[in-house]
Order: C-alpha cells, then structure tokens, then sequence
C-alpha cells in the first residue's frame, strides 16, 4: 500500500480497492437518509481517488475501449489451496543425470525398410513394425518346438507390463510427496499380502457405525462415563444379536433346548417310515381323481350329441357335480 | 497391489485440472448456504449476494441442519460441501432468537476453515426497492470498485477482518487487464461505529471532466444493509504463514519466431499456410450470372471508397524493426 501526503487514502489499485482511514464515525443522531448520502459521497471520493490513478496508466486503445495494464494486488490475500508441489525426478531421470545422458529429438518421420517408404515412426501404419513381419527366418540356434510368433508376442508383452511397473513405482514416489499429477489417482486393487485378484470388500457406513458403537461401549462402564468426541454418534445396535438355549436341563426354557432336538432328531428318523403317511387323505384323493376321470369322459359324449349348445352342457353339468361330490363324501 | 486410475473422458479431466492447486490462482467461488431456521429478510439477503457474484457462486436452496461454524466439530459439513463444490467462500445464513438474521462469512484454506467472520444484518434494502435508470445497472461479473471508508477498519481488530473478508469475497478475479469502458460498479462500506458497518452497493456513472479522468458519481442500485459484527475467528499463526505463501516468479516463456538482429533490430517470423490456388474454384463465367452494368456501378457507390479495406487487409507485416 502506499501512502502519499496530500491524499492521504491508501490505494490498492490491483484489487481496484481503496481505504480512507482518516474518517470519524458518523454521529449516531444523524438520520438514515444524511448517513447514506454522507456515504456515498465519501465513497465517491474514493472512487474518483482510484479512477485518478487507474486513467492515467497506459492503456491501449481496443475496439470495445481503452486496455489498461493492471499492477499486482498489493494487499495480500490467503491462497484458495495449497502451492502445488514439483514432481519428484522418476527413476529414469536420475539415471539419466547421473550418466550424463541428454535427450535427443527423434525424428517423427521413419524410413521403413519393407516397404522401401517413409512411415511415421509411431502409431498406426508405422515404420518398422515388429508385428507385421509375416516371415521369421529360423537360425541355427533356435529349439525346435518353440513358436516363434508366440514368443515375439509374449516378449513384447512383457515390455509392456515391465513398462506399467516403472511408471507405477513413479507415480508412487510422486504421490509420496504429493505430487501427483491432479487427474491420476492411485486405487488399491487387492490386499498386498495375499495378493489375491478379488478387490478388497468396501466397508460400507452400517458396518462401521456398528464397529465403531461396539469399541465405544467396550469399556468398564458400558462407555457411560466416556469423553464424547465432537460429532460422535451414539453407538448402534447395542445389545446382543445371538441367543443360545442353556444345555442343562430344567423347567422352562431348559426342558426347550431338548424340545428342540428331539424335533429334528424326529423328523430324521421318521423320513423312512411309513407312519408320515395319511391313508384317509391319500385315498380321498384316488377317488376324486377317479371321478374326475369318468366326468370327463361323459361330458365328452354329450357334447357330441347336442350340437354345441353351451347352455345345455352347464345345465347337465350343475346336478352332475353335486352327485359326484356327494358321491365322494359318502365313499 | 496399486492401480492407475485416470477418468475415462475429457470432460472429467478437465474437471479435475480446474479443481487442482495452481501457481497463480483464478477466482475463489462462493457457497451459499441456509440455516435451520432462516429468515425472509435472510433469504433476500443470500439470494441478492449471489445475484451479486452470480457468475462465481453456487447456491444451495435446501435447509441445512447440525452447522454450527464457531463450535467444535459444527464446521464438518461446512468443510464437506466446500471440498465437494470447490468453494473457498461460505455464506451460510441462519436465524436464531439468541442470534437474529445471523450471516457466517467462512473462508477455507485446502478445503479447511480458515477463518469466519458472523455478522448480524441490520436495515437491509433489497435491489428491488431501488428506482434508478435501468441502463446504469451493473454488468454480470464486471469488476468492482471496493472502497472503505472509516479508521475503525484500520484500529478494531474485528473490523479489520471483516474488510479482508469483503474484499476477498467481492473482489472477483484478479486481472492483468482491465477495459475502462467496462467499469460499473462500487461497493462501499463504511464503519458507523466500532461494531457496525454499512455496506451498500452502487452503479458507476461516469460524466465528461474534461481531462482524461472522467467525473465519478454514484448511484445506490441495492442491496444495502448494515452488517453488526458479533463473533470472529482468526486463523492461527502458522496456517495464515502457509495460505499466505505466493509462488516465486516464474521464469519467462521461451519466445518463439521473435529473433534480434543487429542491423535490422527485432526480428519476427510468421508462418503463411500454402495458398493451394490448385483448389480454387474458377469463376462462373456463363452468360446468365453476368452482371449489368450499371447494377454493379450501383454496389460499388453503396460500398463506399476502397481505400478503408486495403487498410484492415494490409495488417501483416513480415518484419516490424524497431
């Protein structure tokens, strides 16, 4: 901020901000009216102060108006997030250093030996591609057996995930001092000790909840006279989730626990006898079946011989049903 | 075992960028928020601030409960919704027998609170109750003149946050250029007592002086209101230190295609695509397109002299020496 003797209001012209810190509060007695009149003028003041500075500047001329230079903001504001971090050398780059090795610009364009053309060296269509030799050519050394395409293609493979490791272990180091890049994050995938392929399930919000209730009440006092943290819940599920029978034997629930195994030991054994059978229900339902067969027949007859006269089946129908039913019930 | 995530289109990422730390930094947006309990005077007062920084801002319009900025673990959610709209200022409003028409004006360091600042309003009037010439009225987004007026932002320590709050949350974006036609508006605050400052808004109306500075005057627009500060809070030393820390300067880009040369002074290269007059369309020279004479004398009157076109066409110099 700078301060000049003749106008003694201090000017931030990078903020477009100015400050008159000479003013005496305003008498309280004063109506509304004089005070916002009172403070437009004085604010005018300070506008014309600023405009005075900000006019005079350089400017150039553009097609919407004259263009000025800003200067910096002097006053000094606190930063929205942090000053982001250098990225870390990788590996490559200290090796590079330490041997002294420059990089060279490559050129993009390739002369390809094939086809006796200029290709680009990467990308689709390049020069000089491994995969599209169709021919090896055996040498003396080669074990037969051995596929060579098969091993051109596992080679490059390995490459490839030799490739994905360095640049994995680089960005690790670079996420170490938080640095890094802002569109890249690194996932866990699977437990590091086991090392099986399955992610690690997510703990969801219940689960923790309940952890976190049953730690919290895992104290001398049931977690009565504990310090509360700020923004702690009460716990959940307090209480107990399995109940078991006692195994000795009593009145009540002790006679229950016997109860229950002998149902089940019951019902094991009975599997094969024949005492599960329901002879009464089972003939019922021979005869109903057995009836159900003759209607069918009959009613088949019938309709053959009155012309596919609806009203008439249902009329032969109703009386039929009930004797049949009767018919059972008797039997 | 680690996996590289990296989003799945461009979008996102450059999303992500936006939101990531940078050397110089491009704006803070402002969160609009309600209480439990929020007021219609407050109501007005929040939408009328957004309305104010309307370009920079997000405003939420549902209640928010369990927000307490000044108790211990109240400011969690605060901190959530900054990390999750990307805002470093929080307007939350609420209204409470004890704390009447209560405004919080919290400002965040990493999605951290930095400090707050509560204020209570007071004689508020809305934009809506302003009559003034509708062309006088401000610009969307345009960058305010911000002034103080009264020695109580400079000797109340309550006072002298709250100006650095105000102006960090009205003063927009920070420019290198500035157009001067563009130029509209004032905020102007001013200490009535030690623990009330008025603060109202203003258009600009610039009148002919006859110098180059032209006359300023300004015309109240809305919305006005008194601000009474009541609680505050101060970062600590150590995390004022680390949010005020500014990059160094950058060393300058390479400039290219600009070279010196010692008897034709500043050099500069451009590049001219091929003309490809191969794939120019010949013109149509069959009878019926022909134009008439006098028809084309016409056109010509009505376009006016040449002159004025060659002098736009003529604005590539090969080498301007200097």
């Amino acid at each position: 901020m700078e301060m000049e003797n003749q106008q003694p209001f201090q000017i931030d012209l990078g903020n477009l901000m100015a400050f008159n810190p000479h003013h005496q509060y305003p008498s309280l007695s004063s109506s509304r009216e004089d005070l916002v009149s009172e403070c437009l003028q004085k604010g005018a003041e300070l506008a014309q102060f600023i405009a005075n500075d900000l006019f005079n500047l350089p400017s150039t001329e553009d097609r919407d108006g004259p263009l000025v230079r800003l200067p910096p903001p002097s006053t000094r504001l606190p930063r929205e997030k942090p000053l982001p971090k250098p990225k870390p050398p990788t590996k490559w780059e200290l090796f590079a250093k330490k041997r002294g090795i420059k990089n060279r610009k490559k050129d993009k364009i390739v002369y390809d030996d094939q086809t006796g053309s200029w290709k680009r060296r990467h990308g689709y269509d390049r020069a000089n591609d491994e995969e599209n030799i169709p021919i090896i050519e055996a040498k003396m050394t080669d074990e037969p057996g051995v596929d060579p395409f098969a091993a051109r293609r596992a080679n490059k493979k390995n490459r490839v995930e030799k490739q994905e490791r360095n640049q994995l272990q680089n960005l690790k180091q670079a996420a170490k001092v938080g640095a890094l890049p802002s569109h890249v994050q690194l996932a866990a995938t699977a437990l590091p000790i086991t090392g099986t392929q399955a992610a690690p399930k997510k703990i969801t919000k219940d689960e923790l909840g309940n952890v976190a209730g049953m730690a919290a009440t895992s104290t001398a006092s049931g977690g009565k006279f504990d310090k509360k943290l700020a923004g702690e819940k009460p716990a959940k599920h307090q209480g107990k989730y399995r109940k078991f029978l006692p195994v000795v034997e009593g009145t009540g629930i002790g006679s229950q626990e016997r109860e229950q195994t002998e149902k089940v030991l019951n019902r094991l054994i009975s599997k094969n006898s024949h005492e599960i059978l329901n002879i009464n229900k089972a003939v019922n339902m021979y005869n109903v079946k057995k009836e159900k067969k003759q209607r069918n027949q009959r009613g088949k007859s019938s309709s053959m011989s009155s012309n596919k006269l609806k009203p008439n089946k249902k009329l032969q129908k109703k009386p039929l049903k009930k004797g049949s039913s009767k018919n059972g019930k008797a039997k | 075992m680690l996996k590289v995530r990296t989003p799945k289109n461009g979008k996102v990422k450059r999303e992500l960028e936006k939101r990531a730390p940078k050397l110089v930094e491009t704006g803070k947006k402002t969160l609009i928020l309600h209480g439990t309990k929020t007021s219609g005077v407050l109501n007005e007062v929040l939408t009328e601030i957004y309305h104010l920084k309307k370009e920079s801002a997000v405003k939420y319009s549902r209640r928010n409960e369990g927000i307490k900025p000044f108790e211990n673990g109240g400011d969690s959610s605060l901190e959530f919704f900054s990390l999750k709209t990307d805002c470093s200022i929080i307007v939350y409003g609420s209204h409470s027998k004890k704390r009447p028409d209560n405004l919080v004006i919290a400002r965040t360091y990493d999605h951290h609170i930095y400090d707050l600042v509560e204020v209570g309003i007071e004689n508020f009037k809305s934009m809506h109750s302003f009559t003034y010439d509708k062309k006088l009225s401000p610009r969307v987004g345009s960058k305010p003149f911000i002034t103080f007026i009264g020695e109580g932002f400079e000797n109340v320590e309550e006072l002298k946050h709250l100006k650095e709050v105000l102006l960090d949350m009205f003063r927009g974006e920070v420019v290198e250029n500035i157009n001067l036609a563009g130029l509209d508006r004032v905020y102007v605050c001013t200490a009535i007592s030690p623990n009330k400052v008025f603060l109202t808004h203003c258009a600009l109306r610039m009148k002919k002086s006859g110098s180059v500075v032209p006359r300023m005057e300004l015309v109240e627009v809305g919305p006005s209101m008194d601000l009474v500060v009541r609680r505050h809070r101060l970062p600590s030393d150590g995390l004022r230190k680390e949010a005020m820390k500014t990059a160094k300067d950058q060393a300058k880009k390479k400039e290219k295609n600009v070279s010196q040369d010692a008897i034709h002074g500043k050099i500069g290269r451009i590049y001219i695509p091929d003309q490809k007059v191969g794939d120019v369309a010949l013109p149509d020279k069959s009878k019926g397109v022909k134009r008439e004479r006098c028809e084309a004398k016409m056109k010509n009157r009505d376009n006016g002299p040449a002159s004025k076109k060659q002098k736009e066409d003529s604005e590539k110099p090969k080498e301007d020496s200097e």
